[in-house]
């Protein structure tokens, strides 16, 4: 490829978009903050103590051998999954897109219960392998999925002329066409899996986040907790840095003219293990729960539903998410657009330091918004504000991805040609790049507003006194050992994340 | 794309919408809750009712609580902390975060029960036990303490739960009363044994029943609880509470404590003082079916011995807090 098809330049970066993208970094620096007081709080000899231990070397290994093994093969099942449903003719695709995106909301501590509760026997790496692989794969399908609709059939068009093969095709210009959607989901699967509690603890694999959890239930002495979160922003930042290296220049479209419709796939034979294959993951990762849900909702000990209870947690968890959501990517935004256009230290620097704190567990977050919210905006802690600001620290990267890979895939040409008819920057952006990512960004609005639903440890500390969530109600009830009675939560948790991913197909069709 | 705005107006719509709750902090009383809102929220309803005003419960986990507690410190609008166990609250009074309790409060419960500065008091408790079958083990044959558990005998026969904190509470204790060593050698001869296990205490209470097992570790109120359920003569399983201070037979509370500069301490001391007092005491006994810390109360639903007829092991509540080299013990003899 010629360098004409580099999307991102040295070109002059506006100051008014620096300013807008540093805020939302100091924004994701706030655990640093408070990781660093509390680290740092207790002298350098106990932090040198807790980095020594071997037992920290071992939660390292472990927790990266997790994470390596899960993100590998979320990327995997992702790709393949968003290409058959996109650019092949599988029967039911567009029912089938829904379906495999719903995954995403069935919480990891849901998932992990339902099979520890199955096979006890699968406790360990296996089960928090199997359990983390199948509630995040749809963190890569639903990036590459959206790189694969908004691509140009042109380029592979070419390639198949030159007389190469489907498959080469698909290994060589497709590829390369969604390598920085499959590295953004690959990063996000990564640090979830760092950060994930519900699963590790459910199914006793001794990783950092059941340390750091351990530290605070053991001892109460914040410090280990802390040492050891701050090894885990290293390695979120050391694995932020690995995926912008991995991402690559995305191809661009070149020329004149509108992008051309990609020609279908046609399986042929191909279609039975194909359509198997679908079925298997949507069995695996959405039936079996929701099976299971239905089984303790049905057998449970359950006294009845409390309808205004779950009439009033389901209120609750759509307005957090919503807000959530819409403030998320707002501050998103100039970092996503900043990250797709340009290049430099800068950019690395703010975009790694949203990225930062995605891979601490919950409590470390929480607790460090309740150090800092209580110093600093008393006025609105354990309000609704800094409840939505919580979930802003920790699901902006979610958005960034969102935001920077369609703005990456919207040529800057044509931006600049709108520039040239005298339009402003601001105006021309917003009326030729941001229709073209719009689809991409509300992607990343859906999978905030999904994700939120089921966030637990931050909702407990900062929700205003009595707003309980779906995910508070549900986290009461299997607490007080009443699986009957959590089951409706659990479903209505599922129900109310469907609608997001169901709209989101929907904005996704062109 | 026309799709899209309809989206982002869905979005905008739900965030827009009016609160279903109200909201802001006028509470004349905030209560932080370890203990599950499912177990204490009619007492807490009770509780309101008896001192008067409005009463805020926040419910998370013990740990966390007192986490957040900790961060939050003199800015905290919290005034009483219910905690599932003593540790937690041991943590908040080492801290200097809990005000010394009245007098009177503390004396509604015998000295094992509360801290010993005053901090906190016990507000009821639960005993480690075994639920036997019956049918494997007659009476004689029960095990008279711990190491009868590492008998061959018992290979395959024995259930626990390797992730509930009463069971790590117990390993605690085990390390407090005879040392790393002689918890090692105990845990080493209990995992000859290839116990089986259990996600929780329920389930293990079911392999009992089923005669899955012969012997399950556990907590009593579980047994009681499924009497309550199902009546006494469709439960096989029996409860046998190991005397003689044995570490099987281990002693733990929940608690409460008035938090440090409480902006209505005076409020918050009566909550305290309700939780102690025979009515909620008798909630204990009779709801959650836990032994009551105040004697002269006694279930009236279930048929529990009294806590004074217990022989459990003598040990201080506020040392079992060392969690951290309990689990690398347990990991070490693969029991985690």
């Amino acid at each position: 490829m010629t360098g004409a098809l580099r999307a991102r330049t040295r070109r002059q970066v506006p100051p008014a978009l620096v300013a807008a993208a540093v805020v939302p970094g100091l924004f994701a620096l706030v655990p640093l903050v408070y990781l660093g007081v509390r680290a740092l709080g207790a002298g350098p000899a106990a932090v040198l103590d807790v980095l020594t231990r071997p037992r920290t070397a071992e939660l390292l290994v472990r927790s990266v051998a997790l994470a390596g093994a899960v993100t590998l093969t979320c990327v995997v099942v992702g790709s393949g999954l968003a290409w058959l449903l996109v650019r092949t003719d599988l029967p039911g695709r567009r029912a089938w897109a829904a379906v495999l995106a719903l995954p995403l909301a069935v919480p990891s501590y849901v998932a992990g219960f339902t099979w520890i509760a199955q096979w006890p026997a699968v406790a360990g790496f296996w089960g928090a392998y199997a359990v983390l692989t199948t509630v995040s794969y749809p963190y890569v399908l639903l990036p590459v999925a959206a790189a694969l609709r908004s691509a140009d059939g042109g380029l592979e068009e070419v390639a198949r002329s030159l007389g190469h093969g489907a498959g080469r095709v698909l290994l060589t210009v497709t590829a390369r066409r969604v390598r920085p959607a499959a590295a953004a989901g690959g990063l996000l699967v990564a640090l979830y899996v760092l950060s994930d509690f519900g699963a590790v603890s459910l199914m006793r694999y001794d990783a950092f986040t059941l340390a750091i959890f351990t530290s605070y239930r053991a001892t109460f002495d914040r410090t280990p907790a802390a040492v050891l979160g701050c090894v885990l922003v290293c390695l979120a930042g050391l694995l932020t840095w690995a995926e912008m290296r991995a991402r690559g220049a995305a191809a661009q479209r070149i020329g004149r003219g509108t992008a051309r419709a990609v020609a279908v796939v046609a399986l042929g034979r191909a279609r039975v293990p194909a359509v198997a294959a679908v079925v298997a993951v949507a069995g695996i990762a959405l039936g079996f729960p929701a099976w299971s849900l239905v089984h303790w909702a049905a057998v449970g000990s359950s006294t009845g539903v409390d309808w205004p209870a779950l009439a009033g947690a389901t209120a609750v968890t759509l307005q957090v998410a919503a807000l959530g959501a819409v403030v998320t990517v707002l501050l998103a935004g100039p970092v996503g657009v900043l990250a797709a256009r340009h290049r430099g230290r800068l950019v690395g620097v703010v975009e790694t330091a949203a990225y930062a704190g995605h891979a601490l567990p919950g409590v470390t977050i929480g607790l460090a918004l309740v150090f800092l919210g209580i110093r600093l905006v008393p006025g609105i802690y354990q309000e609704t504000p800094l409840l939505v600001a919580g979930y802003a620290v920790l699901f902006l990267p979610l958005a960034i991805g969102a935001v920077r890979t369609s703005v990456a895939a919207a040529p800057p040409a044509l931006e600049e040609a709108a520039r040239s008819l005298g339009h402003g920057r601001l105006a021309a952006f917003a009326r030729v790049t941001l229709p073209l990512a719009a689809p991409g960004v509300v992607a990343g609005a859906a999978l905030v507003f999904l994700t939120i639903t089921k966030e637990l440890p931050v909702t407990l500390m900062l929700r205003p006194t009595g707003d309980d969530t779906l995910a508070v109600q549900l986290w009461s009830h299997t607490g007080a050992g009443a699986f009957g009675a959590a089951a409706p939560y659990a479903l209505v948790l599922v129900l109310v994340a469907a609608v997001p991913t169901v709209l989101l197909d929907r904005a996704m069709r062109r | 794309m026309p799709r899209v705005p309809l989206m982002a107006a869905a979005l905008a719509l739900a965030a827009l919408s009016p609160l279903v709750t109200a909201c802001g902090s006028s509470a004349d009383l905030t209560i932080y809750s370890g203990r599950n809102e499912q177990l204490v929220g009619e007492l807490i309803t009770q509780l309101e009712e008896r001192i008067g005003g409005t009463v805020e419960v926040r419910y998370g986990s013990s740990a966390e609580l007192a986490a957040q507690l900790l961060e939050e410190g003199d800015a905290t609008e919290a005034d009483v902390f219910f905690s599932q166990d003593a540790g937690a609250l041991g943590a908040l009074g080492g801290a200097g975060r809990l005000d010394p309790l009245p007098a009177t409060v503390l004396d509604a419960v015998p000295a094992e029960y509360r801290a010993e500065d005053g901090g906190w008091v016990a507000t009821s408790a639960r005993s480690r036990v075994l639920f036997y079958d019956p049918r494997q083990v007659p009476e004689a044959e029960l095990p008279t303490g711990l190491d009868a558990l590492a008998d061959p005998a018992w290979r395959g026969r024995l259930g626990y739960a390797p992730t509930n904190a009463s069971w790590q509470a117990f390993v605690t204790g085990l390390r407090v009363l005879r040392g790393e060593d002689g918890a090692r050698a105990w845990l080493e001869a209990f995992a000859a044994n290839e116990p089986v296990r259990f996600e929780n205490n329920i389930q293990i209470l079911d392999a009992v029943n089923a005669g899955q097992i012969a012997v399950g570790l556990s907590n009593h109120y579980y047994w009681y609880e499924r009497v309550a359920e199902v009546g006494e003569a469709n439960v096989p399983a029996r409860v046998h509470y190991v005397p003689g201070g044995d570490p099987l037979g281990l002693v733990n509370v929940a608690g409460a404590g008035v938090i440090a500069g409480s902006p209505d301490a005076e409020k918050a001391r009566q909550a305290v003082e309700f939780l102690v007092s025979d009515t909620a005491q008798q909630y204990f006994a009779d709801v959650t079916a836990e032994y009551p810390v105040r004697s002269g109360v006694s279930s009236t639903v279930h048929d529990l011995p009294p806590l004074s007829d217990l022989q459990p092991p003598d040990i201080d509540l506020s040392d079992l807090e060392s969690l951290q080299q309990t689990l690398a013990l347990l990991q070490e003899t693969g029991l985690a």
